[in-house]
Order: structure tokens, then sequence, then C-alpha cells
């Protein structure tokens, strides 16, 4: 989601790296490109100065001279202060007090409050185990109130009867009373999308916040706002109050200073992440990740997650072992294959990993994409046992055979052999090197960790890069 | 919202000016110094980027203002007259109203955008304004994806009296959009608003299938879609460049609408947008209200953009 914004102060930053002791000169000619960065990834100027401020006070003088090398030291500086900014830690949805529990969701028009409203009520009655009611005091738009209704039955959460030309105020009443009567330990009101200027609306939220007393007043914020972001969450806060912040639409491409801007000016924490249309699309929002994507270091902690997810551990085990030997036959090579389309294709895992922002626009240029991995995987599957064991007993009938089997052509069939080879040729180099080995063209400690077996398997093989060519 | 009625103007110049009072009181602020020097450049390229004009817009009228004025004494005001007609340049030759040929029976208008841009309130608003002008409109529900998004058209084509071709939920927004062409010729229609799924623009099968409707409409009428029309928001930050490029290059977009200029949010992001594309502005949007759909004035909206009296 970030990676402009990574891209560019990995690039930043790479020069800082390359340079021996770091001057004073050399942190303000980086701070320049940070600001440029920060300003273009819509974080709002009055937050990029206030961090620029910090950040150089930070980096100039002995904390960086004492340094062994300067650049991550900077690079550390700024991580530090971004995820102190972004909020230091996970900050989850409170639902304890006396149920039921009022959650009020807010925001400007189309920032997402519906869709956002029935993520919360699907994951508080899935996961917490919570008896959820959602209702919509959403009488402007037209069917705002159907569309909660028929997401309701989608996620099998129950909805308030709709009653037409009722006004907010009594919905939300009409809300918490049945509520109370039914047993509900949570009562999800979503409200129309308002501007934060229109003081009448504004007046009714507050009057809705007033019946209701929500636990949880939720800010509801497009993460593709730009400048406008600080006024919006700082009038939100102001006259309704809010305990956090849902960011929407993290899926996209946008660089996502919003994010920083409202944290920022409202000291609340950013709660939640939508991350697609599905009701299932929400993802706690974690500030040291998304910093670290933010300078680059990669989303390391979400693919080793992700990783340990996927990939079973006898698998990984096996293949730890194999690599160790230097052994690397088909059957690995397809394993590495179906657990790369497994961790979301090869997007997925290059939108986690660092410093790989320019060989993804490059991949995107030239059009190759995961299903090159499905026909890889085709004919690896067309070989025989024996084959994939032995690719040397593959000679120019067999290779017929499984091209026609896997429905490629011959070229195809050798390319891929031709690749295997490079691997495996490259993971006995690697065996050789032992712990010291690592991934040509990532950064320092990433590299050793896909290629020295951190990751067993789980990474992107050595080699990888042939894949794209 | 229950004020009484006022004229366009004035309803874009109160939208306009929320958001313009701040960067419009930060010329004044920086300008009492009088002197154009380093600094005050400075503070200058940082209001406009304020408004979400972008960096590169930014610096680029920040320089015009320096290249003859660096050193010399110069006003507030005159600062603000250089600013909206630097501006004023860029949005000139975009400005072009969104008017429905007679000779395309129907003529087709397609919206499109990412999710909460406000398509469907723009096509409301459309429809009303061409039946207004007496011309026989319809409109297909093409978003069917959205809940409730079929039935949200619906009400606007209540609203304003006009058919509204519908599918159930889920169904292929490019048969839709066939079968809404294909009724929209027999009955011989002036104008077909389509209506689209939200989608973000990285979105690759999402953008595919965008590009599949355009594809389907072309082949049913000639030249049509006549204009696909990309929403923006003007909330929307330095992304909103991005989502024209891709819908762009997918779906041919032809013009742009701007929603939610009513806000404290100052769209400058259009300056920007019209600097790198050169597609027409149609419209811009300054409210909820069906009447809220204004013409797009470039001078209005780059002497309210800089707080120019």
């Amino acid at each position: 989601m970030f990676d402009s914004l990574s891209d560019r102060l990995s690039g930043i930053f790479d020069g800082l790296t390359r340079r021996g002791a770091l001057k004073e000169s050399d942190v303000s000619a980086a701070m320049r490109e940070v600001r440029v960065a920060l300003l273009e990834a819509d974080v709002a100027l009055p937050v990029v100065k206030d961090f620029i401020k910090k950040v150089t006070e930070k980096a100039v003088g002995q904390e960086v001279l004492k340094s062994v090398t300067p650049g991550q030291q900077v690079v550390k500086i700024v991580n530090d202060e971004l995820v102190g900014m972004l909020g230091s830690e996970a900050s989850t949805i409170n639902t304890a007090g006396v149920p039921p529990v009022a959650i009020l969701m807010v925001g400007l028009q189309g920032s997402g409050k519906t869709t956002t409203t029935a993520k919360i009520a699907k994951r508080l009655t899935e996961k917490d185990k919570k008896k959820v009611l959602m209702a919509s005091l959403d009488v402007r738009r037209p069917a705002a109130q159907e569309q909660l209704k028929v997401l309701g039955e989608q996620i099998g959460v129950k909805t308030l009867p709709i009653i037409t030309g009722q006004m907010p105020v009594d919905i939300a009443k009409r809300a918490m009373d049945s509520a109370k009567l039914q047993g509900f330990d949570v009562v999800m009101l979503d409200t129309a999308g308002r501007l934060h200027v229109d003081q009448s609306l504004m007046a009714e939220v507050v009057a809705v916040r007033d019946t209701t007393q929500p636990l949880e007043t939720l800010l509801v914020a497009d993460s593709l706002t730009g400048q406008d972001a600080v006024n919006v969450a700082k009038e939100f806060d102001a006259q309704v109050g809010i305990t956090g912040v849902a960011l929407t639409r993290m899926d996209g491409d946008g660089r996502g200073g919003a994010a920083l801007s409202m944290r920022a000016v409202t000291g609340k924490p950013i709660k939640l992440a939508g991350t697609g249309e599905k009701m299932d699309a929400l993802e706690d929002f974690h500030p040291e990740r998304v910093a670290s994507r933010i300078l680059g270091m990669g989303d390391v902690v979400s693919l080793v997650e992700k990783a340990a997810e996927t990939i079973e551990q006898e698998d990984a085990e096996k293949m730890a072992k194999k690599m160790a030997k230097g052994e690397f036959d088909l059957d690995d090579l397809r394993t590495q294959l179906q657990q790369m389309s497994k961790l979301g294709g090869m997007k997925g895992v290059l939108n986690m990993l660092p410093g790989i922002g320019k060989m993804k626009s490059a991949l995107n240029q030239s059009g190759v994409d995961d299903k090159v991995f499905k026909r890889q995987e085709a004919i690896i599957c067309s070989m025989t046992k024996t084959e994939r064991k032995k690719p040397q007993l593959i000679n120019a009938s067999r290779k017929k055979r499984i091209a026609a089997g896997a429905g490629v052509g011959v070229p195809e069939v050798n390319k891929l052999l031709k690749m295997h080879m490079q691997m495996a040729k490259m993971m006995k180099k690697m065996s050789k090197m032992g712990k010291g080995g690592r991934m040509p063209g990532l950064p320092g400690g990433m590299g050793g960790m896909l290629g020295g077996g951190g990751l067993p398997g789980g990474g992107l093989p050595p080699g990888f890069d042939k894949l794209l060519k | 919202m229950s004020e009484q009625k006022r004229s366009w103007f004035q309803r874009l110049k109160d939208g306009l000016k929320k958001s313009t009072s701040a960067i419009s009181d930060g010329i004044t602020g920086i300008f009492t110094k009088a002197k154009l020097d380093a600094d005050t450049l400075d503070d200058l390229e940082d209001l406009l980027i304020t408004s979400d004009l972008g960096v590169g817009v930014a610096a680029k009228l920040t320089e015009v203002l320096s290249k003859d004025r660096f050193d010399k004494e110069i006003t507030g005001e005159e600062v603000k007259e250089i600013l909206s007609s630097e501006i004023e340049k860029i949005l000139t030759p975009v400005a072009k109203p969104l008017t429905p040929s007679p000779e395309h029976k129907p003529h087709v208008i397609l919206m499109a955008g990412v999710n909460g841009a406000g398509k469907t309130t723009t096509i409301g608003k459309l429809a009303k304004k061409y039946k207004g002008e007496g011309k026989s409109v319809m409109l297909a529900a093409g978003d069917t994806f959205r809940a409730a998004a079929v039935e949200q058209l619906q009400v606007w084509g209540e609203r304003t009296g006009v058919p509204v071709v519908t599918k159930e939920i889920g169904s292929d927004a490019a048969a839709l959009a066939f079968e809404a062409l294909d009724r929209a010729v027999r009955e011989k229609v002036d104008v077909l608003l389509i209506d689209t799924a939200g989608r973000l623009q990285n979105r690759e099968e999402l953008m595919d299938e965008l590009a599949k409707v355009v594809r389907v409409i072309g082949k049913k009428l000639d030249g049509a879609p006549h204009d696909t029309v990309i929403v923006l928001d003007a909330t929307t930050g330095q992304n909103a460049v991005h989502q024209v490029e891709v819908f762009q290059k997918m779906a041919k977009i032809t013009g742009i609408i701007m929603t939610k200029l009513d806000g404290s949010a100052r769209g400058g992001v259009l300056v920007a947008c019209a600097e790198k594309f050169g597609l027409p502005v149609h419209a811009i949007g300054v409210g909820e209200s069906i009447e809220d759909l204004q013409p797009f004035d470039p001078k209005e909206f780059a002497r309210t953009l800089v707080g120019a009296e």
C-alpha cells in the first residue's frame, strides 16, 4: 500500500548508507527529500514539518556520530519517529462495557462507513463471539439503510428493522432499546456521511452520541485522503470526540499519508484497516509494520507470519535440510511455486519485501503475471516422479510429452529446466557459503534471512529473478 | 441545508470559501513582509501544497512568481492575482460542459471512478439536468456489486421520473450495459447514463471488467460510449492523478467531474490533473441536493482556490 513512499525513501537512504560519517549537510539533504516524499504521499504539511524537525534534531549530533553506520542510524531514527507518529502499538475495538455497548461510525460521504460497519460486525460476531445488532441512521443517501440490511443478511448479523421516516436520534434510541430487550452485546450505529463543516448535521451526530453514549466512536476515513485529512480528523474529533480511526481503501495504491496525518493531529489510534470489498477484508492496523514499509524495510513481520501460516512445518524442515545439502530438484521447485501462490502470488510477496519497488514496476511493465507460475507448475506436474528427481533424464522426446501434457510448447519446458538448473546451482553455492549466504539484490538482513534458511522455503527461492526474464 | 435557494455562483463560492480561507489568509500573512524572498516563496509553495496542488505544480507556480518579482515589493493581492491567473491558464483549456449530442441516439455516458467518489449521486443530478432540458433519459444500474447500489439508483430514477434498467446483484456489468443500450436504442432515448461499480485503479481484474463494459458498449453502438467520465472526490490527495492515469488507460476516460467541493477539501489536485492529462473538466459537485452539480468555471475555481476577491 505505501510502495511509492517506501521506494522514494529507500532511494534516499541508499545514498546515505553508502557514505561514511554522517554530516549535518547529509541529514538536511536527506530530510529535504523526506519532506517532498511525505508531501507527495499526502501527509499534511504541519505534520511533515513537525516530523522533519524532530528527526533532524535527533539525527544531527552525537547519536549519529557514535554509530557505526550513520545511514542505518538515520533510518532507525526516522523509523522510530514514524512509529511514534503512527502509534506505538496495535489497538483494537473496545467492547468491554455494560451491554449493549454502542459503537458509533462517523465520517465523510463515501469514506466507506457502511461497508466498514458490516466488516466490524462480522469480526465481532465471529472472532469475539459477540451478539451484534447493526442499525443504519442514514436517512439521507438513497437506499443506505437497505445496503446495511443486505450486508447484514450476507454476513449473518441482525439489523434493526427499517421504519421509514424515523429520524436518526430516534432510530438510535430504538436500536439501543431493542438491543437491551433482546440481549445484544454490541450495537453498531452506521450514520450518514457528513461534512465536518456542516453544522446542522454535526449537531445531529452529537445528539446521537449523547443518546447512545458509545464506547467507541470511530472515524471512518479514506486512506487516499489528501491534505484535508487534518481538517477532517481534527473537526470530527473536536465536535464529536472520536476514540479511533478506521482507514479504508488500504488496498489502494495511495501512499497513505492520511494515516500519519490523522494520527498525528488527533492522537487517536488507527484501529482498523479496510483492505478490500470482501466482508472479511478488515485488518488490525500495525503501526510498526506500516512504518517499516514506508521506510522501505518491507513488511517483514507480515511476510514471516503469513509464511508461517501457509507453510507446513514439516515441509519447511525437509526443505531446509535439503537446501543445506545443496539439493534442489524439480519437486522442490514445485513446492516453491505453490507456496508462492499461497502467499498471494508474486505481487503479494513483492509487496511485503523491501527494496524491490523498481523490480516490481519492471514486473508490471513486462506483463509477467502469476499465470506464469501456474504454467510452470503444470509443466512440472506433467513429469514423471523420476523425471522430477533426475531432470537430466529429460531428453527431447520426454520434453515433447511434457509440453503436450502441460499444454505448452517445448521452449517453455526448456526455459523451466534451465531456470531450475540455475537455481540448483545457486543453492549449492549457498550451502557452501553456509549462513553467510545472501540473496543478491536484497538488503542485508533480509537477504540473509530468506537465503540462509531463516524463512525455510517460504520466501523467494534463490535465482528468483530468473523467473522474471 | 435549509437555506433559501442561492445562485450556483454563491453556492460554489460558499463551498469553496471554506476551503480557501486558510490559503487566502496564509497568503496575506506571508506578504505582510512585502518583499519577495526565498523564505517567502518557500512558504507560498507550502501553502499551495496544502491545497493538494501537488509538489510539482506548486513549485511551478512559485517559479512563475519568483521569475520577475523576486526581491521586489509585492502585495498579497498581487500574489493572489498572479497565482489565480496562472491557475486559470491551466484550467481554461479543459473547461467543457458535458453536453449530449442530438446526433447520438442515444448519447451514452459512462460513469466510472473509485468507491465512494459519488458516481451514483452525480448520475442522479445529471439525469435531472437533462430531463429538465427536455431530453428523454434512461439510467442503467451498472453497479451490480455493491449491496443496494441498484436500489440507490432506482430512488434517483423515481425522483427524476426516469426509467432505470436493472439486473440482479452479481450479474455481469457488461451484459447489463448491453441490455440497457439495446433498450435505449429501441426506445429512441436521447441520453443513456450508465453507472458502474466503484473500483480502485490498482485492482487489475476490476479494471479489466470496466474495459470490457466499454468494449461491449462500443460493439453495440458505434462511437459509444460518447463520454466516459471519471468522478473524482475532492478530498482525495495526489492519488487522484494516478486514478485518472489508470482509468484513462483502461477505460478511455474522456472527462472529469469533481465532487464534494462543499467541504474543506480544496480539490487542488484538479489543477495537477488538468496539467498532466488535459482532459475536459465537465462539472463540479458542491452538495447533495439535485441542483448541486455546477458547470466548471475555471476563472472562478482559480480565484476561489487562491482566495482572490
